[in-house]
């Protein structure tokens, strides 16, 4: 983003922040850099904080699982069902394969599927949102409806039934998750649009003769950014629990391959969820730190950004 | 004005309606195999199986397939299952009354949770509750629904002893409405949990929201005990958005019981829709995808006409 593009988002910012009550706060609008305000807000939220660190812990580990782990995620180990020792830290499965490498693997697909499905829809919905939004009309009426049709399938179900229709392969599943979640950022685009639309500077471009997708992409798309980053935080962690979910139901990622989920899926034996804790234990502590640390990230570039998404 | 908004929401919904019978009939044909080599034992020589394709129109054009596929449903008739041979229609009308169960009392339970939590941390806005709360709120949308559900099994059914694990009634027992409430707990509560995670924060913003209304400062300034402000004042108008927030549930709560009703033997739509996806029977699959999506398109229709009625500040747009 170039300078004057900065200031004219920080002045933007100021009108309704300085509504607010805290005084001593407005007195530094004046000289802080819109990217210094949003730092100073994100890293006042405690969560938010706690969530970014742990986040990037965890893309950390995932990015490193074939260094970290102790074990081939598939290699068979010594002992079958055995508890957790200090030869294998959190015990091994059924087939004697090291849980917690499997673990580590397991976290690597999760986050890998959340952050790419995530971005296939956001693109893909910040398209449609910015056609709907800007063009309006006819456009906007055949968009909004597609977007109504996508909206009616419950989630959960759709996406199984296709996932069992066109087979279970990451790319697929990345695709189907994708193909369920992009309304709703078109949606969100699509209303940011409408309002930019109206805007003095946008008036402007189009009266500058500026070509339409110099205006969406330059003018509008910045200014329509906030909402779509926060979605896509909460995106995230929405993505890895769905796909958890699937890979639990054993639709998803299937066996021999580790995911998060299919660790779980064994628990639904007495044996297993009763007398070996160390098989989905562990895995569900680690679904919910993700989510978690997504979430709370999420929420903390909602207040900093002050954009309801 | 009102009445030209209700008309113009019915109006929409019939070519989304279309919509969802085109996508999911167009994915019913991606799916592998045909209903002719499905049902009919193999030994049968290839020209019968022709011929029988034939009579059921298999070998027509997709639209023409499309159109007799639609006035069928249009009817009320899903098709017949690949592994029982049964209406489809007929099985879900079996399988629909403890899914409604589950999910009425699991959006009942979670809105219940949500209010209360949500109105004290909103009164006690920044103070150390209130990030109890809202933490504890994000706690519930975070965890895994199976994984709460395998650990409220594992302990207060297990360990504990205290309440049934499994399916709707005690097998070989009496039944009764007693019955079924205790197994009801768990599930719904997970199901609970997990909405009033969500829940919780648009009830804190709207209530916060409201607390900043003038109007509210002058009924202070009139000398009125604070729980009638807030019970009075506030609440009511806090709560005229969370409906339309309800009404988004549906969605989640159909596909969300799929998982619960796995894990809880609950014998409803969820567990219909696993054993489907087990025996791959793809007319039952497409059934309860319609079922379901016409069961969201009509309580949104309902929620955003029942908005409109009892919020008339709200714009027709």
């Amino acid at each position: 983003m170039s300078v004057t593009k900065l200031s004219e988002l920080s002045w933007r910012k100021e009108a309704p922040a300085s509504e607010k009550k805290e005084s001593s706060e407005q007195a530094d609008y004046m000289i802080e850099t819109y990217a210094g305000q949003l730092k100073r807000k994100f890293f006042k939220h405690k969560m938010a904080v706690w969530g970014c660190t742990t986040t990037l812990l965890l893309l950390i580990v995932g990015l490193l699982a074939p260094w970290l782990a102790p074990y081939q995620p598939n290699e068979v180990t010594a002992a079958f069902s055995a508890p957790p020792s200090l030869t294998n830290w959190l015990g091994t499965d059924q087939v004697g394969r090291d849980v917690l490498s499997r673990l580590l693997y397991g976290m690597r697909i999760s986050l890998l599927i959340g952050i790419l499905t995530v971005v296939m829809y956001v693109l893909f919905g910040s398209f449609i949102g910015m056609l709907a939004g800007y063009f309006g009309g006819w456009l906007d009426m055949l968009l909004m409806r597609m977007t109504d049709i996508f909206l009616s399938f419950p989630y959960m179900l759709v996406v199984l039934v296709i996932v069992s229709v066109l087979g279970a392969d990451i790319f697929t599943i990345m695709f189907v998750l994708a193909l369920f979640k992009w309304p709703t950022i078109a949606l969100l685009v699509r209303s940011s649009v409408m309002s930019i639309k109206q805007t003095d500077y946008v008036r402007a471009s189009i009266t500058l003769g500026y070509s339409t997708s110099r205006i969406l992409c330059i003018h509008i798309l910045p200014n329509a950014a906030a909402p779509i980053i926060v979605n896509a935080t909460f995106g995230i962690a929405g993505t890895i629990l769905s796909e958890a979910g699937l890979s639990f139901l054993g639709m998803g990622i299937k066996s021999p391959q580790a995911s998060l989920g299919n660790m779980l899926h064994d628990a639904q034996s007495l044996t297993v969820l009763t007398e070996q804790p160390w098989l989905w234990v562990p895995a569900g502590f680690v679904i919910l730190l993700i989510v978690l640390s997504f979430n709370f990230v999420g929420d903390g570039l909602r207040d900093a950004l002050d954009a309801n998404a | 004005m009102m009445r030209r908004y209700i008309f113009r929401r019915l109006l929409i919904s019939i070519p989304v309606f279309f919509g969802i019978t085109i996508f999911s009939f167009l994915i019913m044909n991606m799916a592998p195999g045909n209903p002719v080599d499905m049902l009919i034992n193999p030994n049968i020589p290839k020209e019968m199986l022709e011929i029988r394709k034939e009579m059921l129109g298999l070998n027509d054009p997709l639209y023409v397939q499309y159109v007799k596929w639609l006035s069928g449903l249009l009817k009320g008739e899903l098709g017949y299952s690949y592994s029982s041979f049964a209406s489809v229609s007929q099985m879900i009308g079996e399988r629909i009354g403890p899914t409604l169960l589950l999910a009425s009392t699991s959006l009942v339970l979670g809105v219940l949770l949500a209010i209360p939590i949500g109105v004290i941390s909103a009164i006690k806005q920044n103070a150390t509750l209130d990030y109890v709360l809202t933490g504890l709120a994000f706690l519930g949308t975070s965890i895994p629904p199976f994984f709460l559900g395998l650990g409220f099994i594992y302990i207060v059914g297990i360990q504990l002893g205290w309440l049934p694990t499994g399916g709707m009634t005690t097998l070989g027992g009496t039944g009764g409405i007693g019955d079924i409430l205790v197994h009801l707990i768990l599930p719904a509560l997970v199901l609970g949990i997990a909405i009033a995670g969500k829940k919780v924060r648009y009830v804190r913003a709207s209530m916060l929201e409201v607390l900043q209304q003038d109007y509210l400062r002058t009924a202070r300034a009139k000398g009125i005990s604070e729980l009638v402000v807030l019970h009075k004042h506030a609440l009511r108008n806090a709560l005229i958005p969370i409906i339309t927030i309800v009404g988004t549930e549906i969605p989640l709560l159909l596909g969300g019981s799929i998982i619960i009703e796995q894990i809880f033997q609950w014998p409803g739509i969820g567990q219909l829709t696993m054993e489907a996806l087990l025996s791959r029977d793809y007319p039952t699959l497409m059934g309860l995808n319609i079922v379901a999506a016409c069961i969201v398109l009509s309580t949104n229709l309902v929620m955003d006409i029942l908005y409109a009625i009892v919020d008339p500040r709200m714009k027709y747009s």
